[in-house]
């Protein structure tokens, strides 16, 4: 169900789809290659280090530091009713980088690079059809999680 | 390569695009896309969003100013004003390009180049065919490419191309020449910071110091090395399929000593430096006069 994730979702298939069913259930997960134990986000099937193609899904805790951003006030097609959005890169402390939406609980004035934040799972509440992504929020923030795997 | 390999003894290189049939927002969905789409395009992410965030960490790792980075549109839309095949031909001041519209931040619409229409057109030939052909041959000395991972999060920094590093080192060792025999280059400064990001990755100047370089003019004739004198992307605009073609074209004028207002003085070794999507790959060639 892949299509589920973004917005905009340009990549229904993939062979880490399941990653958004978890994150509709509010878990933000990683891949961890069976072979080599190599561990990435954004998630991949196939290991970027020995190229085995056997892996699985391991939690994260979503925290992070903030490595760059921008607002965005041009914005392309599909994105018209959210504009402007501040798109950040946050260095996770498990490891990978995401690119997330900042969300509400951050003001736009407080951002700053190399500032603690925590990623959180979230649906698009506003959206008829399920839209799911992540945002960057206050450290300390907390969520909701089901289990309908 | 089929000229080397001896298929071909004289090949048209054609370079043209017309982007002024879709509007900014198609534009953007489009070129957008040259990002990672699994994992970025869903956020809305744009090509000026992709540079912009390289500039905020440019900007935070080295001090970078708004004014720095303005500096490079202010020089190219200097020398678009000199070229008659220039979009954009008329100068700018710092004033002006901190007072425009934001694009994302820290970018305002100075710190971008246009979409545009445009065609370029470069004759290739084997040496034998050249020296026939022409009474001013310029010779494609040294090449190189590089490549760097789709996503931007896979990257080693944010602060520079990998991409372009890999290509200037190939085709400098082709060449048998350094940076500082370089005397003219255009490089691909689709953003204000691609430029800066260029004459870093291209040892023009060392890594961070590319923001006082292009204040302390030294990318102006008559500095250090001579840069985007053109227009570059920002004021010549950026025609995509067109723009490769034509920055070879604007350094065989220049080794030509054809330039006219915008001459190089004792141009003898000049750069291009292209790059594709937001550094995924890069092209850099040296070109030389006999």
């Amino acid at each position: 169900m892949f299509k589920w994730f973004g917005k905009v979702n340009y990549t229904p298939y993939t062979k880490v789809s399941d990653f958004a069913q978890y994150l509709k259930d509010g878990h933000l997960m990683g891949s961890r290659c069976k072979k080599c134990g190599a561990t990435s986000f954004p998630p991949r099937a196939d290991c970027g280090a020995c190229m085995s193609g056997d892996f699985e899904f391991y939690e994260l805790s979503g925290k992070g530091k903030l490595h760059t951003f921008t607002k965005i006030v041009a914005a392309p097609t599909g994105f018209e009713d959210v504009t402007p959005y501040i798109v950040g890169v946050v260095d996770l402390e498990e490891g990978g980088k995401a690119l997330a939406w900042f969300g509400d609980t951050i003001p736009e004035e407080g951002i700053q690079i190399g500032m603690e934040v925590q990623m959180v799972p979230r649906i698009f509440e506003e959206l008829e059809e399920i839209k799911v992504y992540y945002s960057l929020e206050q450290p300390g923030t907390t969520w909701a999680k089901t289990d309908s795997r | 390569m089929s000229i080397k390999a001896g298929v071909h003894d004289v090949v048209a290189v054609i370079g043209c695009q017309k982007m002024t049939e879709l509007g900014t927002p198609e534009i953007l969905a489009l070129m957008g896309r040259v990002g990672e789409v699994q994992w970025e395009s869903g956020f809305g992410t744009t090509f000026p969003g992709y540079y912009a965030m390289f500039a905020k960490r440019h900007m935070h790792e080295y001090g970078t100013t708004r004014e720095q980075l303005l500096e490079v549109a202010v020089k190219n839309h200097h020398y678009g004003a000199m070229n008659p095949y220039a979009l954009f031909r008329k100068e700018i001041t710092l004033e002006k390009a901190l007072a425009s519209e934001d694009v994302a931040t820290p970018f305002q619409v100075y710190d971008c180049c246009a979409n545009a229409d445009g065609a370029a057109c470069v004759i290739l030939a084997s040496e034998e065919r050249a020296r026939e052909l022409s009474q001013k041959p310029v010779w494609l000395d040294g090449m190189g490419c590089g490549t760097a991972s789709m996503s931007v999060l896979r990257r080693p920094n944010l602060v520079g191309l990998p991409s372009a590093e890999q290509a200037a080192a190939a085709a400098y060792e082709m060449a048998g020449v350094g940076p500082g025999d370089v005397k003219v280059a255009d490089v691909h400064d689709c953003f204000t910071v691609a430029e800066i990001m260029a004459y870093e990755d291209l040892g023009f100047c060392k890594k961070g110091e590319g923001g006082p370089f292009v204040a302390e003019r030294q990318t102006y004739i008559g500095g250090k090395v001579a840069v985007n004198v053109d227009g570059g992307l920002k004021a010549k605009g950026h025609p995509i399929g067109a723009t490769g073609v034509s920055m070879t074209y604007e350094i065989a004028k220049q080794l030509r000593g054809e330039a006219g207002e915008r001459q190089v003085p004792d141009a003898d070794v000049g750069l291009t430096h292209n790059v594709g999507g937001i550094g995924q790959y890069c092209f850099v060639q040296i070109l030389k006069r006999d």
